[in-house]
C-alpha cells in the first residue's frame, strides 16, 4: 500500500532519492562528538523562530504609535501570548548561542578548510543575515533600547565616507528613526530576510552533503571505502545521527525551557530593562549596550577613536572583524585540519582568540569609561581588538611554521 | 536542423539580450529603491518650531522636538561663558572652523547668537545618541577638571557647554547648531535663519 504510493510519488518527484541522498545513505563520520549537535540544533531554533514569529505577527502592529502597546497586549491579554513572545525572544539568544558554538567547532576542527570553503562561506552569510534579522527584530517592540540601538547601528552606515549620510537616510526612510523605519524593518524581519535565510541554509546543507562532513580528527573519510563504495569510517546519517541528535534536542529543550520559564530576560542580557520603556526620540537611556550577541563587535567599534573628523575607522574595524572570518579558509596554511593534530602555535592562537572574543563581549556590555583591573575599559578594548585581529593577520605565518603532528589514516574513536 | 550553427552570432545575440535584459532589471529596481527614501509627507514635516524661553532659568535646559530630533535650549551662567575660552586647548575644533556644524552667525566662541542662550541639536556626532546634560562642576565620575558640559552615555564622548567636542573622544565633530533666530527677547524660532547683525 505505502510502497505503491511511494512508487507513484517517486515517478513524479524524487522523494525517496532525496531521502537516501541526504539521510539514509548520507555517510557521516562515525566519530562525531558533543560539538556536532549544534548544526541540527540551529535548524531546530530556526523552525522555532519561524513558527513563533508567525503567531506573533497575528497580534503585533508595526506602527510607531501602536507597536509598544501591541507587544504588551501580546504579553498580557493574548492567550498564551507571553509564552510565544518569550519563546521568540529567548529563541533569538539561543540561536546565537548555538551558532557561536557551531562556528567554534568549525574553527577547532578546521571544518572551513578545503574542500569546505563554500560550506563555511554560506555559513558566514547565514551568520550575517542572522545578525540583520536579530537587529531588525529588536526594533519592533519600539522600546527605548530598540530605538537607540537602531539609531547607533544606522548611524554606522552614516559614517561611511561620501555616500554615508544619504545611505543612512535611505535606510531610515525619514530624517530620524520613525514610523517608516519601523514599518520597513518589520517587512525585512518577517519576510525578506527569512526567505534569504532559508535559501542560504539550503545552500549550506547542499554544499555540505556534496563534500561530506568533517569530523573531530579532520580526516577525509572518503579516502578509504569498502567494496560497495561506502566510507569505512562512515555511518548512515539516518538512523544513527538522527537518533543521536534527538538526544541533543531533548537536552537543549530542557535548558531552553529553564531559561524560558525562569529567566526569560536573563538579567537584562536577553531583554534589556530600558526596552520596557516606550521609545523616546528625545532622551537616550543612561547606558546603551546592544544585546549580548553583538557586544564583541560593539567593543571593537568603541575601541577605535575617530580619526580626522570621521567615525569611519571604528566602523571599518567592526566590518573587517567579520570580513576576516570569511577569509579564514585562505589564511590558514596548515595541511592539518583538526586541532588534535595541530602544533602549539595554532592552539595558543585559538585560545587567545576565544578569550579576546569573550572578553570583548563582556566589555561591550560595560560603560567604556569604567576601570577594570586598574586600566580603563577603552584601553582593554583596544588591547583585545588587537589580539582579535592578530589571530587572522598572523595566521598565514603561525599555521605555516607550526609543528603539526602526523594525522592517522582512520578516525580514532 | 542546420549543422553549421553560427556560434559567434549566437554568442553576440545572447550577450545583447543579456545587456538589454539587465538594463531593464536595473530600471525596474529604481522605483523599488526610491520607495524607501523619505516620503513627501516625511519631507514636509520639518517646519520651524517657536519656543518660549521667558521661564528658562540660568543653568536650566529644555528639550524641544524639531524635525524629529531633540533640540536643546539652555541658559548659560556668566561663569560658564567665562570658562569656555579656558578649554580651547583641550578641544578638537575650538574656533568652530567646520562650517557644517553651525550657521555662519554662530561661528564664535560661544557658538550662539546671544552668549547666554545656547541652542543646539542634542545629538552626538559619533553615532547619534543624545548626550546627557552635566552642568555641575567636577563631579566624581567626570573628573576634577569638568567645567560643565555634555556626556554621551553611549560611547563616552564629552562636549563643553558650547557643544564643542573634547580631544580624543569617539565623536569627531562639535554638536550641530541648527538655524534659529530670536523673535523678541523671550522667544526662539528653531529652523528659521537669523538675519542681520546682532
Amino acid at each position: 500500500m505505502f510502497s505503491g504510493f511511494m512508487n507513484w510519488v517517486d515517478a513524479r518527484f524524487p522523494a525517496s532519492k532525496l531521502f537516501r541522498e541526504h539521510l539514509s545513505e548520507y555517510y557521516a563520520p562515525k566519530n562525531f562528538n558533543f560539538w556536532y549537535f549544534f548544526g541540527s540544533l540551529a535548524l531546530l531554533v530556526l523552525v522555532l523562530q519561524i513558527v513563533t514569529g508567525i503567531f506573533l505577527t497575528m497580534n503585533y502592529k508595526p506602527d510607531a504609535a501602536l507597536a509598544f502597546a501591541s507587544v504588551e497586549y501580546i504579553m498580557r491579554d493574548v492567550e498564551w501570548g507571553w509564552l510565544i513572545r518569550y519563546m521568540h525572544s529567548t529563541g533569538a539568544s539561543a540561536f546565537f548561542v548555538v551558532v557561536y558554538l557551531h562556528m567554534f567547532r568549525g574553527l577547532m576542527y578546521g571544518s572551513f578548510k578545503q574542500p569546505r570553503e563554500l560550506v563555511w562561506i554560506f555559513g558566514m552569510l547565514i551568520y550575517l543575515v542572522l545578525m540583520g534579522e536579530a537587529f531588525m527584530g529588536y526594533l519592533l517592540p519600539w522600546g527605548q533600547m530598540s530605538y537607540w540601538g537602531a539609531q547607533v547601528i544606522i548611524s554606522l552606515f552614516g559614517a561611511i565616507p561620501f555616500i554615508g549620510p544619504d545611505l543612512a537616510l535611505w535606510i531610515r526612510g525619514d530624517f530620524v528613526i520613525a514610523d517608516a523605519t519601523l514599518n520597513r524593518f518589520f517587512a525585512f524581519h518577517v519576510i525578506a530576510l527569512p526567505i534569504v535565510l532559508l535559501g542560504l541554509v539550503a545552500a549550506h546543507i547542499i554544499a555540505l552533503h556534496e563534500v561530506g562532513s568533517n569530523n573531530p580528527d579532520g580526516i577525509d573519510i572518503k579516502k578509504l571505502k569498502d567494496e560497495n563504495g561506502i566510507p569505512l569510517d562512515g555511518i548512515p546519517f539516518h538512523p544513527y545521527y538522527t537518533v543521536k541528535d534527538l538526544v541533543g534536542v531533548i537536552v537543549f529543550l530542557f535548558i531552553f525551557s529553564l531559561v524560558l520559564f525562569y529567566l526569560p530576560e536573563m538579567g537584562g542580557l536577553f531583554l534589556e530593562a530600558p526596552n520596557f520603556i516606550p521609545a523616546d526620540p528625545l532622551k537616550t537611556p543612561e547606558h546603551i549596550a546592544p544585546v549580548w550577541y553583538f557586544t564583541p563587535y560593539y567593543a571593537i567599534l568603541r575601541a577605535i577613536p575617530s580619526i580626522g573628523g570621521s567615525a569611519f575607522p571604528g566602523v571599518l574595524a567592526m566590518g573587517l572583524s567579520i570580513v576576516f572570518l570569511f577569509l579564514l579558509p585562505w589564511l590558514d596554511r596548515s595541511p592539518v585540519r583538526s586541532i588534535r593534530y595541530r602544533g602549539p602555535y595554532f592552539k595558543i592562537a585559538l585560545t587567545i582568540f576565544v578569550i579576546s572574543f569573550l572578553f570583548l563581549g563582556y566589555l561591550g556590555t560595560q560603560s567604556s569609561s569604567d576601570i577594570t583591573f586598574g586600566i580603563s575599559n577603552t584601553l582593554h578594548s583596544q588591547i583585545f581588538t588587537g589580539l582579535y585581529f592578530a589571530f587572522f593577520i598572523f595566521m598565514p605565518v603561525y599555521t605555516k611554521f607550526d609543528k603539526d603532528k602526523v594525522v592517522p589514516e582512520r578516525v580514532t574513536d | 536542423m542546420s549543422q553549421n550553427v553560427d556560434t559567434g552570432k549566437r554568442r553576440f545575440l545572447t550577450a545583447a539580450a543579456s545587456v538589454v535584459g539587465g538594463a531593464g532589471a536595473v530600471a525596474v529596481a529604481v522605483p523599488f529603491v526610491s520607495s524607501m527614501l523619505p516620503s513627501a509627507k516625511a519631507q514636509a514635516a520639518g517646519a520651524p518650531v517657536e519656543v518660549d524661553i521667558s521661564q528658562l532659568e540660568k543653568g536650566q535646559l529644555i528639550t524641544v522636538e524639531w524635525q524629529g530630533k531633540p533640540v536643546w535650549l539652555f541658559r548659560r551662567s556668566d561663569e560658564a561663558i567665562a570658562n569656555l575660552a579656558s578649554l580651547d586647548s583641550n578641544l578638537v575644533d575650538p574656533d568652530s572652523q567646520l562650517a557644517t556644524q553651525q550657521p555662519d552667525y554662530c561661528q564664535n566662541e560661544a557658538r550662539s547668537i546671544r552668549d547666554e542662550v545656547m541652542v543646539m541639536v542634542g545629538v552626538c556626532t559619533h553615532l547619534g545618541c543624545s548626550p546627557t546634560y552635566r552642568p555641575e562642576l567636577a563631579p566624581e565620575d567626570l573628573g576634577p577638571n569638568w567645567k560643565g558640559g555634555f556626556f554621551c552615555p553611549c560611547h563616552g564622548s564629552r562636549y563643553d557647554l558650547a557643544g564643542r567636542v573634547f580631544l580624543n573622544m569617539p565623536a569627531p565633530k562639535n554638536m550641530l547648531v541648527p538655524p534659529y533666530r530670536f523673535n523678541g527677547d523671550n522667544s526662539v524660532i528653531v529652523g528659521e535663519n537669523y538675519e542681520g547683525a546682532a
